[in-house]
């Protein structure tokens, strides 16, 4: 049943992350983006991490995305037009490295199952106590000054962002 | 193989029920809709199809499938199509991890009146709530017409803004029942407020947190794109909005969508803050299982309607909101007054512990 639904989330996953770069719109690119997270989403609950999934369809495909989907409609980014450059010698390069990195992928890790790192938080911990319980625990003990620095990048984000668009006084 | 089965059975009738209450209700809430503005505005509202216009929506549902599905020439055909459904699909899902009864005893198993009780279950309201955003996106930019897109951005933007008023108001319900289950909430909620008060004063979470509650309504009217907050859909403004270039089926599906919104928000309303299907007299009452069950079912629902009445009673109480006047409203006041709450009650229970 999991590997029936892990098959299905990757095959969409990787169906939608190609067609992100093959269409030519933007706004559809970033809709099958959208997808993509939402598979993810998926494989997060697969590995009984389920809020973390949660807060993936939050912030990423809720958030972030329709962020994308506002620039990409306010900015008018058209559908490309006619092809000005034939990058035909550029693309077949491409293809031939990407395939050369594929191979490497599948004969580095195909044939054994990659060692995780173990830490102290094993599944059975997690599903005992709960997934926000634990989550909250490392983030506020072991994690906490990351957390506040990335707070603090936030705040000049949006400080940044409220400068540049306020009126001149 | 036989225990699997029966599981997915029951799982199956389970949404079968959801599903049909949600439709039926969506149905009868735009009738209701019509007949409350009416009594609000001093008129009668429809009342001849049927007894007191109980057919009204049999009506109104024929009416619809009958129209001339219209696909424009100009819009963008693909994300036309999906628009509606992408806007529908989070507004029915919404409803699958609220509780809707307690867990009875129906021919020996028992049953969880909920479909899917997951330990994150709040949370994934939220999700389906942020997902809804980009039926409007895509609705207002797929028509390729000015005002669709105004009012979808306007439409999202709103969206966005008041999630975080959203979030912000029930943090402090988390803190209180340290669960993120709605059964978990629920159950806390069964106990009584205090001991020096009667017994049968019962802990709902209105009388520990009633700002948040004036927060949670503020920022689910504005979730739902109902007025004072639908701006995005204002008629005599922007035409319609976002849905200006559908018709019939298609349409249809927009006002479904914000209905099955607001029957998710009332009845999340009423498990957060007023003990979902509890009532403090019910479980000293000498029942059999079996109507005890639909007696809490009852009783949910009858709270959940409560809510959707006052949806409808806001609708015409008051005047719309101005763009800036939301925005002001969703980041000056909401945000701010929802972190003073959490900040109270933060301070409030470690008072209490220690």
């Amino acid at each position: 049943m999991e590997t029936a639904l892990f098959i299905l989330f990757s095959a969409v996953a990787i169906i939608s992350c190609l067609l992100v770069i093959l269409k030519k719109n933007p706004l559809i690119s970033a809709l099958f983006l959208v997808l993509t997270f939402i598979c993810f989403a998926g494989f997060y609950v697969l590995l009984q991490a389920q809020f973390v999934a949660v807060l993936q369809l939050i912030i990423y495909a809720g958030a972030i995305m329709v962020l994308f989907l506002f620039v990409i409609m306010l900015l008018d980014l058209g559908v490309k037009q006619a092809r000005i450059f034939n990058l035909f010698f550029q693309k077949s390069l491409g293809v031939i490295f990407a395939l050369g990195f594929c191979l490497f992928l599948v004969s580095h890790f195909g044939r054994r199952l990659i060692p995780g790192r173990k830490g102290d938080l094993p599944a059975a911990v997690v599903e005992a106590a709960g997934n926000s319980e634990t989550f909250a625990m490392v983030l506020f003990t072991d994690y906490l000054l990351p957390f506040e620095i990335i707070s603090i990048l936030l705040l000049a984000a949006v400080i940044g962002a409220v400068v540049l668009t306020r009126k001149k006084l | 193989m036989w225990v699997l089965l029966i599981e997915i059975a029951i799982i199956l009738v389970k949404i079968g029920v959801v599903v049909g209450i949600m439709f039926f209700l969506i149905a009868y809430l735009s009738l209701a809709e019509r007949r409350v503005s009416a009594f609000i505005q001093d008129r009668l509202g429809p009342n001849r199809v049927g007894y007191f216009g109980l057919l009204q929506p049999l009506a109104d549902g024929a009416k619809f499938f009958f129209k001339e599905d219209i696909i424009p020439r100009h819009v963008h055909k693909v994300l036309y199509v999906m628009a509606p459904m992408i806007i529908l699909v989070p507004a029915l899902l919404a409803f699958a991890v609220i509780p809707f009864g307690n867990t009875t005893t129906i021919f020996g198993r028992p049953i969880q009146f909920q479909i899917a009780d997951i330990n994150v279950g709040l949370l994934f309201i939220f999700a389906m709530a942020t997902l809804d955003v980009y039926g409007l996106l895509i609705g207002g930019w797929a028509s390729n017409n000015k005002y669709s897109l105004i009012g979808g951005l306007r439409g999202s933007a709103q969206l966005i803004s008041y999630e975080v008023g959203l979030g912000l108001s029930i943090v402090g319900i988390f803190m209180i029942c340290g669960t993120l289950r709605l059964n978990g909430i629920v159950e806390f909620q069964t106990a009584a407020l205090a001991g020096f008060l009667p017994a049968w004063i019962p802990r709902w979470n209105i009388f520990l947190q009633p700002l948040a509650f004036v927060l949670f309504a503020i920022a689910s009217l504005a979730e739902t794109n109902r007025i004072p907050f639908d701006l995005p859909e204002a008629e005599a403004e922007i035409v319609a909005g976002y849905h200006t270039e559908y018709s019939s089926f298609k349409f249809m599906m927009f006002p479904m969508s914000e209905y099955a919104n607001m029957i998710t928000w009332s009845a999340l309303a009423v498990v957060l803050f007023f003990g979902g299907w509890h009532l403090p007299g019910v479980e000293h009452l000498p029942l059999p299982e079996f109507i005890r069950g639909m007696v809490y079912f009852a009783i949910f629902w009858g709270k959940t309607a409560f809510f959707l009445f006052c949806y409808l009673w806001v609708r015409w109480t008051y005047p719309r909101l101005r763009y800036d006047q939301l925005m002001k409203l969703g980041w000056v006041f909401l945000i701010p007054v929802g972190l003073l709450n959490t900040m109270v009650t933060g301070i409030v229970i470690l008072l209490l512990q220690g």
